[in-house]
């Protein structure tokens, strides 16, 4: 397997950088400044080497085969999912669910969990800062059941009322689903008391740490929830992988959401056994690459720490917040006093569909657009922001380069 | 890759003062235009009399492209009938999206645009008022460029 970095000592992000091969591009004859880590993250040599050393040496299909290349791609795969386990610390490997990513890890709750006992008039509970995909599977599966979705509304840094959270709890709330980093705004959700107040009341809670996963240390036994969903292709793995985390009582209790191969022990015409967790929620031949440079990329940062990784990027979220603050016309949107590595921001007179050519003319890629959150938008009453977001490759320097562009474009088309 | 070939000087003037921006209260044909990728919104007011455009007005919000193709559109359509509206917007396109399209002057202004095709991304913004104006004349009322 691919050489995992060692990093001891202080955190060295030049050293980082010669990780990622990609960073040694130029864009239009500039070098190649990646700010849309929250979109989607590069991925380092480790993962790279990992997803094709298995496809040069080890593949297979898993669980099926008696021959050596099955077990090595088995052992290997269950592998990934241990490391998983350890990463976030879950309890048991067997409430690691693989899936495509996030979106499908919700959609999966939404169908094979609360489809079945859901009543006309039941409520399901998302914040406004959601991402379309947790805001979609349920609006799906109010339409199939009659059961209502509800919004806990934010203020203009970006903060989601707790107060308002309190009061929405009822006796017909369901679910609770709600992002521990927000996408488009990076506001970091205290989401501990949000998860003790459902859990007082025996409602199941879903979190969706797609956007923090990457950036700061999660304990899944520590928060409590029920379900916990991330994406692989945000922490430096490839895409197409993520992973649904689910309570083993509250898994054990739901039916399969897709069926056909591997999730079965026995199959007849007169009936079909489904497997043990976490199988039963795995239907057909998995990302098996995938989950191998899934396990690469936990590997890798575990290697550099994820506390390091942390303050590394609170340090360019601090430096960019003070640079950009600073621009005449220029207004932060998402001023949370707990945020994650990003910043979202409009500027007078500059719609961030130019910004954004402007800057990748320089090099520089962002994020312009509505972030797969309109109602964020719709709150701060913008169509689109232009969004720079920050992962443990990134550097002061790069801050200066977007600073630089900015105003560039301020002066080109203001 | 030069910018200065995207957003030329007619482009940047148009979009900080757009012409013929604002409601159209005569208007007897209109049209939404959606972007729902970039959030651009666009809706096209037209005073139709005897098959030729006699007024013209747009309001809305988007980018620069997309706000100066739609001041530039309006100028140039104002007089005309359908047929030499379609005409144009044929011309239009092809200026858009055709690398290989030799300069045209029965496009007058318009040519302005014609950087837009180094920037496929941006193609949409620029073609968004054209199919907007295009659904207003044939009776639809709302184009999405997705």
């Amino acid at each position: 397997m691919a050489a995992v970095p060692r990093l001891p000592g202080g955190f060295d992000v030049m050293r980082v950088r010669e990780d990622f091969p990609v960073l040694a591009r130029r864009i239009h004859d500039r070098p190649l400044v990646y700010l849309d880590s929250a979109a989607s993250s590069q991925q380092p040599t480790a993962v790279i080497d990992a997803v094709a050393d298995y496809s040069r040496q080890h593949h297979a299909n898993v669980h099926r085969g008696v021959h050596t290349l099955s077990q090595e791609a088995t052992a290997l795969y269950e592998a990934a999912r241990e490391r998983v386990r350890r990463f976030v610390n879950a309890a048991s490997a067997a409430e690691i669910v693989f899936v495509r990513g996030t979106t499908e890890a919700i959609n999966l709750v939404a169908q094979a969990q609360l489809r079945p006992r859901l009543q006309p008039g039941d409520e399901i509970i998302v914040s406004w800062l959601e991402h379309h995909s947790n805001i979609v599977p349920w609006q799906l599966l109010c339409g199939q059941t009659g059961a209502v979705l509800r919004a806990v509304p934010i203020d203009r840094r970006g903060v989601v009322d707790f107060d308002a959270y309190l009061r929405m709890l009822g006796p017909r709330t369901r679910i609770v689903a709600l992002a521990h980093v927000s996408n488009a705004l990076g506001t970091v959700l205290p989401v501990r008391a949000y998860l003790d107040a459902a859990r007082e009341r025996g409602i199941t809670t879903l979190v969706d740490g797609a956007q923090a996963v990457p950036h700061r240390r999660v304990d899944i036994q520590e928060l409590g929830c029920d379900f916990y969903a991330f994406s692989g292709h945000k922490m430096y793995a490839p895409t197409g992988i993520g992973v649904l985390y689910g309570r083993e009582r509250v898994f054990d209790a739901m039916p399969p959401w897709q069926g056909g191969g591997e999730m079965i022990l026995s199959v007849s015409f007169t009936g079909t056994t489904y497997n043990h967790l976490p199988h039963r929620f795995e239907a057909g031949t998995p990302n098996i690459a995938g989950a191998i440079g899934l396990g690469a990329a936990i590997d890798y940062l575990e290697a550099i720490g994820m506390d390091r990784i942390g303050r590394h990027e609170q340090g360019l979220l601090e430096y960019a917040t003070a640079k950009l603050a600073a621009v005449p016309g220029l207004t932060l949107i998402g001023t949370a006093p707990d945020k994650s590595s990003l910043v979202s921001f409009s500027v007078d007179g500059l719609h961030p569909h130019d910004l954004g050519t402007v800057l990748d003319s320089q090099g520089i890629a962002v994020r312009t657009g509505h972030h797969c959150a309109m109602p964020v938008m719709e709150y701060f009453g913008v169509p689109a922001t232009t969004r720079a977001s920050f992962g443990l490759y990134n550097t002061r320097t790069e801050i200066d380069a977007l600073h630089a562009a900015v105003l560039h474009a301020i002066r080109m088309l203001r | 890759m030069d910018l200065a070939d995207l957003y030329r000087d007619v482009i940047v003037d148009h979009n900080r003062r757009p012409r013929n921006f604002g409601r159209l209260d005569s208007a007897n044909h209109q049209a939404d235009g959606n972007n729902p990728l970039c959030g651009d919104k666009l809706h096209v007011f037209v005073e139709m009399s005897d098959d030729v455009i006699r007024d013209i007005r747009f309001d809305g919000s988007g980018c620069a492209i997309s706000t100066a193709s739609a001041s530039l559109m309006s100028e140039a359509v104002k007089g005309r009938s359908r047929v030499e509206v379609a005409e144009l917007f044929g011309r239009v396109h092809r200026m858009l999206t055709r690398r290989d399209a030799l300069p045209d002057a029965a496009l007058g202004k318009l040519a302005a645009l014609a950087g837009v095709r180094e920037f496929p991304a941006r193609v949409k913004c620029a073609s968004l008022c054209w199919h907007t104006l295009n659904a207003a004349l044939t009776g639809g009322s709302t184009v999405s460029t997705e």
